[in-house]
């Protein structure tokens, strides 16, 4: 695996093993993500690369018999061993999934979820974060007329740029992104791809994605898993061009996994 | 499984075809050296027009390459195949195009008498043709050991290239009225010269292609 110089990191991810039970499903990850950049992670089904986002959020938690061994440091805590607050942990570490899942409450309403648990009460400080976060995802456009209207009634691309603004809306460091696109049509598809161009001049951004192109459109590093390892981590450029391991190159040029 | 056997399928029709063509190119070199040799202004002008043939052939290349990049996205050597097949089958079209200036130089010349049987020159072409085949070789077998080694002889045919151009020009004061053959045989050395440039960038892409890194071998 080549290394880069990382000078400033928002996780560093050292010696990282995780079980499922006797499911060895992570092996000794090492794994810097760098600040306000976008690292995809790519692999075959199976590969890990799923569990090792809810790993940044501590999200794998909720899943019993997980065991885990290891470092995640964020921040320079290593939130494996710290007892820390994950509530606070996830307002600093957002995480959107495949599908939009707003609340069946206004879109308003959504957005300020957040902020309201956080303790934002006045309606001027909310309405600010409400704008901001909308406008954000490029959704402010399309739905400032309708802020009282139910979420769910958006598209599956608009519901999706919403929950990426209720993610934002806590302000978080980072955005975590599990295979964000993987249920929207191209062009919703297209307008989340801009959107990350966008917020990562703001937010260290990771993301899970079976889309290859995906990964070579929008990040800056990408990550290839299999079978629980990291075979390579280096420059997207460098991984869509000239891949250090020949597995990395069977994968991108869809001759195996 | 090969989950890409149609793809991969397509990348070899495309090398196939840039091997083709270079086939075709390197006949029609040695046709119309034969024209300037035998002074078959037939021959020479059939040369002309067959090089139409391979402007289709760079064409169809151009045409499937473009339909494999819009359609399979492809990255890493996949991209690379494509890319060097473009760049080879361009080379080749100018390789081509020296045989149409060859051609043109023996129609020039015409049935006017050569000043002295034409030796040299043959073997000039001869060593740039050697050059060809390897360079096509290490293509088709992706040997960047090969490449180089046949790029490193492009040297040789610079120096003879100077020293022919030297001899000819000797003859001018000997034989003012010949001046237009010398001229257009001097050309023709130049021609071969080109030809021989034309294989080293073709070597030059099969280090790319073998390797991923650029070599600027024409130095």
């Amino acid at each position: 695996m080549s290394v880069f110089t990382i000078t400033d990191k928002a996780f560093d991810v050292k010696d990282f093993n995780l079980w499922y039970g006797d499911h060895h499903a992570l092996k000794n990850i090492n794994f810097p993500i760098r600040k306000k950049e976008v690292t995809a992670i790519i692999g075959p089904s199976g590969c890990g690369k799923s569990t090792f986002i809810k790993t940044l959020n501590l999200m794998i938690n909720s899943i019993p018999g997980v065991k885990m061994s290891g470092e995640i440091n964020y921040n320079g805590q290593n939130i494996l061993n710290e007892k820390l607050d994950l509530v606070d942990l996830r307002k600093n570490v957002g995480m959107v999934f495949q599908k939009g899942n707003p609340f069946p409450q206004s879109i308003f309403d959504n957005i300020a979820y957040g902020p309201r648990i956080h303790g934002k009460k006045r309606k001027r400080d909310l309405e600010e974060i409400v704008i901001k976060s909308l406008m954000d995802v490029a959704l402010w456009d399309e739905v400032k007329d309708r802020l009282n209207a139910p979420a769910l009634g958006l598209s599956g691309g608009q519901q999706q740029r919403l929950c990426i603004a209720r993610a934002l809306a806590t302000k978080p460091n980072v955005l975590l992104m599990d295979e964000p696109t993987s249920a929207l049509d191209p062009i919703s598809t297209l307008k989340i791809e801009e959107m990350i161009l966008e917020l990562k001049e703001k937010y260290t951004i990771v993301i899970v994605t079976h889309n290859m192109q995906q990964a070579a459109r929008v990040s800056d590093k990408t990550a290839f898993f299999l079978m629980g390892e990291l075979i390579e981590l280096d420059e997207t450029s460098k991984i869509f061009s000239q891949p250090s391991d020949e597995r990395t190159e069977g994968y991108i040029t869809g001759r195996f996994g | 499984m090969n989950t890409r056997s149609n793809f991969d399928s397509s990348l070899k029709q495309l090398k196939d075809m840039s091997l083709e063509m270079a086939r075709l190119s390197e006949i029609a070199v040695k046709e119309a050296m034969d024209a300037l040799i035998r002074q078959d202004l037939e021959k020479a002008k059939q040369v002309i027009e067959a090089d139409n043939v391979i402007d289709e052939l760079e064409f169809k290349i151009d045409d499937k390459a473009t339909l494999m990049i819009a359609t399979q996205s492809p990255v890493a050597k996949d991209l690379r195949k494509i890319l060097v097949g473009l760049k080879i089958s361009s080379e080749v079209e100018r390789i081509a195009d020296q045989a149409v200036n060859i051609a043109k130089s023996a129609l020039h010349i015409g049935k006017e008498k050569h000043i002295k049987e034409i030796v040299d020159i043959p073997k000039m072409m001869d060593m740039a043709l050697e050059m060809l085949n390897e360079a096509l070789k290490a293509f088709y077998t992706e040997d960047a050991a090969l490449a180089r080694k046949c790029a490193e002889k492009d040297d040789a045919v610079d120096e003879m290239y100077g020293r022919l151009v030297q001899e000819l020009l000797g003859y001018i004061p000997e034989k003012p009225s010949s001046t237009n053959q010398i001229t257009q045989l001097s050309f023709v050395c130049r021609y071969i010269e080109r030809i021989a440039d034309h294989t080293t960038n073709i070597a030059e892409n099969v280090i790319f292609l073998v390797t991923g890194k650029r070599y600027d071998l024409n130095t």
